[in-house]
């Protein structure tokens, strides 16, 4: 079966829009703890890390959070989150303090693969990650290997990357990790699309959205249809 | 420390914290560079144009009125073409933008003179141009906004954050991850991840190269202090650059009061690199605040922070107000009307006690007429 993971950001509804998402369906929730200066992050979430850090959403209330979902949700949950966080928090104190908090693994998206291997995570290879590149991080990753699907930052995109078929097929000659897709997913075509080639999703920008214009409800009814989407692949 | 984390470090600092999607880029730019200052053909073809183009060698001046009984010397870059020393380092990269193959250049300006720099050589090697300016910047600096459409760049306005410097860079670094087969980052400071930082120190290290023969040959012998203005570093750099080596010169950076991120900044990451920023206890990035835009920055390089930490240069902060003093006595006193952020330079080489200093007057005033204008 392929595996759905949605991103939400971390803040005071989020225990209720987790509890909603694995409702729907989700295998897996990324938690954003947000960063004043996301350099990967498209408008949608750059905008949601700014609200949630002028909500007083630092890395503490983050763990706090993640340990809130952790008793609401039994899913595997995954704090992403940049470089600058886990320099001012100490890397090993940031892993004893989320895995204490219920975090399954992590993901930080401007480390170099090799850096801070005391922080075990998601790597990440994009289109232009050389073969050789994504065998290293694949080698590096934590359970799977996240493929950024297009040259860019997060966000919806009108269609499915072009890109990424080549991508999958590169990376399934280097190795045998799991290859979830993420960035730039966000219909149920998309999804679909995305699945039939990769063995999970992620979904981020656009479960935000959902979430904003219609809480719970809506994000709950939208990572279903998403579901089923993928579980017809 | 592992092999990534040690390509490009000044002890701790520097490195490369990027989105996966920019390593190949760096890669391929750091190959590219390597192959560049290897090749005479790169030098050659860079001293000529800084000659022919830009105006080197420019003049070492004693700024008698200044500072009577003392003497002053000013690294006269203003009157580089374009009016800053950004226009070294822009010839420089344009032309490894040329030999890399990218016809499209992204690049972030504060004060803007990176920005019109970045758009001038774009037209002299034909190059398409996008520069990312904040939306406050763009009110406050605005004569090279209009300069830099005149050249025929597209000026991007950032509106989100602080809508400055900070903001500027990593909307010019969102473009380069979109647009990276087809465009080359041009940065304006030494800043960033590796190879940027040593890549602009290298551009740069011309103003201290000429500086240091000037000095000699105007006075016999080194100065007993030089004095830059910091933003990210790159005027600094290359002007430190020509003298580290002599340990009984004083090497002073200074740093606007509140963007004192080398005074008064933790260690952090931003902008693709390890370094001194202003940021809170959370890692989250403070801002800055200063009248000059080139200074308005929480960042700076990674060399200079080690620069620090060794003890071999010191950093000193300066306030607007005594920014804007230098200003109007280098105006009413020389007859130089200099940018605001070598403003600061010069505040600071008159308070120091030493008697003969050289002062990198990194760049002319016209663009800060209105901001000076409007403080009275
Ligand atoms: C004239 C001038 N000096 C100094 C700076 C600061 O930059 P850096 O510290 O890289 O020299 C700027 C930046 O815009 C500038 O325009």
């Amino acid at each position: 079966m392929k595996r759905l993971s949605i991103y939400l950001m971390a803040g005071a509804e989020t225990p209720e829009l987790a509890e909603a998402a694995v409702a729907g369906g989700a295998d897996l929730l990324e938690l954003g703890f947000p960063f004043s200066d996301p350099l990967a992050d498209g408008p949608v979430i750059r905008l949601a890390g700014e609200r949630a850090l002028a909500a007083g959403m630092r890395t503490r209330a983050c763990l706090d959070c993640l340990a809130e979902c952790r008793r609401r949700v039994a899913v595997p949950l995954v704090p992403m989150t940049y470089a600058s966080l886990l320099e001012a928090y100490g890397y090993e104190r940031f892993r004893d303090d989320a895995h204490a908090a219920g975090a399954t693994g992590f993901i930080v998206a401007d480390l170099p693969i090799e850096a801070h291997p005391e922080l075990p995570r998601v790597q990440l290879v994009a289109p232009t990650t050389p073969s050789e590149r994504i065998r290293l991080a694949a080698e590096h990753t934590d359970g799977w290997l996240y493929l950024v699907t297009v040259t860019g930052t997060t966000g919806a995109r009108s269609a499915l990357s072009s890109q990424l078929p080549e991508l999958v097929e590169r990376a399934r000659a280097v190795t045998d990790v799991p290859l979830y897709a993420g960035f730039g997913i966000g219909t149920r075509e998309q999804a679909a699309a995305a699945a039939a080639i990769a063995d999970g999703i992620v979904v981020g920008s656009r479960a935000i959205q959902v979430a904003d214009e219609s809480g719970p409800d809506g994000l709950r009814a939208f990572v279903a249809s998403l579901r089923a989407a993928i579980d017809a692949v | 420390m592992t092999q990534a984390e040690t390509i490009g470090t000044y002890g701790p600092y520097g490195g490369r914290y990027v989105p996966e999607t920019l390593v190949p880029a760096l890669d391929e730019l750091e190959a590219g560079w390597a192959e560049a200052r290897q090749d005479t053909g790169y030098w050659a073809e860079l001293d000529g144009l800084l000659r022919t183009f830009a105006g080197r060698p420019t003049p070492l001046y004693l700024a008698e009125r200044l500072a009577p009984g003392r003497r002053v010397y000013l690294k006269r870059e203003d009157l580089c073409h374009t009016g800053a020393h950004k226009i070294n380092n822009a010839l420089g990269q344009a032309l490894l933008a040329v030999r890399l193959g990218k016809r499209r250049v992204v690049a972030e300006t504060g004060a803007g003179q990176h920005g019109v720099a970045t758009a001038t050589v774009c037209a002299r090697f034909g190059l398409e141009c996008v520069v990312y300016m904040g939306a406050e910047d763009i009110r406050r600096q605005h004569p090279n906004v209009e300069r830099m459409r005149l050249l025929g760049a597209r000026v991007e306005s950032v509106e989100i954050g602080t809508r400055t410097l900070k903001e500027a860079m990593s909307e010019a670094i969102r473009d380069w991850i979109t647009n990276v087969e087809t465009t080359y980052y041009l940065i304006g400071s030494c800043a960033g991840p590796h190879p940027y930082p040593a890549l602009v120190r290298e551009l740069q290290e011309v103003i201290g190269r000429e500086a240091r023969a000037q000095m000699l040959e105007a006075t016999g012998r080194l100065p007993e202090a030089v004095v830059a203005a910091v933003g990210g570093g790159s005027n600094a750099i290359g002007m430190f650059a020509g003298f580290l080596d002599d340990p009984e010169v004083r090497l002073v950076g200074v740093e606007a009061a509140d963007a004192a991120s080398l005074g008064r900044g933790r260690t952090g990451v931003l902008h693709g690199s390890r370094s001194a920023i202003l940021a809170d206890e959370d890692g989250q990035i403070l801002d800055a605040h200063s009248i000059s835009a080139g200074l308005d920055y929480p960042g700076v390089g990674p060399e200079h922070a080690w620069l620090r930490d060794t003890g071999r240069a010191e950093y000193l902060p300066i306030t607007d107000e005594q920014a804007l003093a230098a200003f109007h006595l280098l105006a009413e006193r020389e007859g130089i009307i200099p940018a605001l952020e070598p403003a600061h330079a010069l505040a600071q080489a008159l308070l120091l006690e030493e008697e003969l200093v050289l002062v990198c007057l990194s760049g002319r005033g016209d663009k800060d007429l209105q901001t000076v204008l409007e403080r009275g």
